[in-house]
């Protein structure tokens, strides 16, 4: 039996669906906005940010409000009863409820809890906090959950939503661009933060999307910088790569945050894990960084790409800007492999890749 | 078979300044780190064994915890106002305590934060049983690092390891090393 992608949600300010999403991407769309004076910060910033008033339901904060709601939509998707005992949810945010610190239980533990209970399912969740791979390595351990038996489904939610203690955090690093990203373009010059929702319920099956494998590796190098060499990228890439060769990938999902950095060392990671020639795509200028929701809404979106034939382009991107001849999708492509990789990294020195197959691909 | 190499703990309240100064006294990035931060330093040089400082890919940092680093958001929201800090702001993330673990010893392997409701020893256990699934992973540091307050902590970890000749490790011997 193979773990397999049962039910899928994704909320974002383009859409409520998985396709509103996809299409609001084939487009071109981009929910990234200037904003003056938002959750009280001094310095304009441009972000991706939800509704809040449509979004939030009485008695619940926005945040729990979203992973409650996108954890439902991915149920009702997958069809699987939320209630019961085999059933394990996995939540992946970075900060949670953090803009009501000193007003309330911020921990992310209360989140989980909060999820957990909306559904009545009896087993705590466990929430993976691992910067901004969370995503990804939620996925990850939800496989792993699987594996180590005792349940039939694990739902995996990431969620994210901006403050002024992120958005001000953000500010005093200097990461963060004036205007829209340009991931991987010779003239990025910063991120653009993101709030989004998205779920992923997986199971057991032969058919549908698979979770093949991941791995995290750390470039055990510096806290908020990433390694020179791409250390970390290119063993997680290298330890996904056992399972598939370079010519059976669709593309890889980069992380593509448009820092100077970033960008720069996933395409050393890329090059030097033989990838040179596999087309590359990110969407940081779609929905910004979502942070804890990134892996999986990314994720989500490439399986789509796939389902259709394509590799979606990667908005604000127009001429490489990276040491590495990475083959950077500007515009939307045509493929007809059936698999691809997800690769994310953060701070922490975190670095993460996942790799998803489709009909026997990368099995 | 997974078996406890080494155990450390650090007593609540206890003085990190001068367990550094003992236990190693030659890593000034000691200083600028949070209290979970130094508390997941210290334990691991407890844990250090032979393995450290050459880059290694078979051992995993993986740190558990209730609060995350919670303690140092409050010590960050209280700048933002007027001059949001970014050397707090780095120590935001709960992850930073597995990053600077692996920075320090040179572990290359996997690094994971979890955040769980409290401390459940099959929970642990299971958890950490779940990460040997990477087939790299030959050993890591597991660590409960519970920062409530600068002065109010509950840090304990275990350097686990594929076969070895400790005792296994499971919910009874982590409730019976925890406990002892």
């Amino acid at each position: 039996m193979r773990i397999v992608c049962k039910g899928r949600s994704i909320l974002t300010p383009l859409g409520t669906t998985v396709q509103e999403n996809f299409d609001a991407v084939c487009r071109g769309d981009s929910a990234l906005r200037r904003y003056e004076g938002m959750f009280g910060v001094k310095e304009p910033f441009v972000a991706s940010l939800m509704d809040r008033k449509e979004w939030t339901r009485e008695g619940h904060t926005f945040f729990d409000s979203l992973v409650i709601e996108t954890a439902r939509r991915a149920v009702e998707d997958a069809g699987i009863d939320p209630a019961s005992p085999r059933t394990a949810f996995v939540l992946s945010t970075i900060k949670g409820n953090i803009e009501l610190i000193g007003k309330q239980d911020v921990t992310l533990a209360a989140s989980a809890r909060t999820l957990t209970g909306a559904f009545g399912n009896p087993n705590p969740a466990l929430v993976v906090s691992n910067a901004c791979i969370s995503g990804l390595a939620a996925l990850l351990q939800g496989h792993r959950i699987l594996c180590g038996g005792g349940f039939d489904h694990v739902v995996v939610v990431g969620c994210e939503v901006q403050s002024r203690f992120i958005v001000t955090g953000f500010q005093s690093l200097k990461a963060l661009s004036e205007a829209p990203c340009k991931p991987f373009d010779v003239h990025r010059d910063g991120l653009n933060l993101g709030e989004a929702a998205a779920a992923v319920v997986l199971g057991f099956g032969e058919d549908g999307w698979e979770l093949v494998d991941g791995a995290v590796r750390n470039d055990a190098n510096h806290i908020s910088g990433p390694s020179r060499t791409g250390e970390g990228s290119y063993k997680a890439l290298r330890y996904v790569l056992r399972h598939i060769s370079a010519g059976e990938l669709a593309f890889v999902n980069v992380h593509g945050t448009s820092t100077l950095y970033n960008d720069e060392m996933e395409s050393i990671a890329i090059d030097r894990a033989g990838l040179i020639g596999v087309p590359v795509n990110a969407l940081k200028g779609v929905f910004g960084h979502t942070m804890g929701a990134a892996g999986i809404l990314e994720s989500i979106l490439s399986m789509e790409a796939v389902d259709a034939g394509l590799v979606l382009p990667t908005r604000g991107f127009s001429e490489l800007g990276v040491s590495r001849p990475v083959l950077v999708s500007a515009e939307t492509r045509k493929t007809d492999k059936k698999a691809f990789i997800k690769l994310l990294s953060g701070f922490g020195g975190v670095n993460g890749a996942l790799l998803f197959g489709k009909g026997g691909a990368g099995c | 078979m997974l078996t406890i190499k080494r155990f450390a703990a650090i007593p609540n309240g206890a003085d990190l300044t001068g367990l550094y100064r003992n236990m190693a006294g030659d890593y000034p990035k000691f200083f600028k780190m949070d209290t979970a931060c130094k508390l997941g330093f210290l334990l691991a040089e407890q844990l250090a064994d032979e393995a450290r400082f050459v880059p290694r890919e078979d051992r995993a940092v993986l740190m558990f915890s209730t609060h995350g680093c919670l303690c140092n958001d409050r010590h960050y929201e209280e700048t933002v106002q007027d001059f949001p800090s970014p050397s707090l702001f780095v120590y935001t993330l709960p992850n930073i305590i597995t990053g600077e673990i692996a920075i320090r010893n040179k572990y290359e392997g996997e690094t994971s934060a979890y955040v769980l409701d409290r401390f459940d020893p099959e929970r642990f256990c299971s958890l950490i049983e779940q990460a040997f699934q990477d087939v790299v992973t030959r050993s890591a540091v597991c660590g409960w690092v519970e920062c409530r307050a600068d002065d109010d902590f509950t840090a304990f970890a275990f350097l686990v390891e594929r076969g070895g000749n400790g005792k296994e490790f499971n919910a009874e011997t982590i409730y019976g090393t925890v406990n002892q």
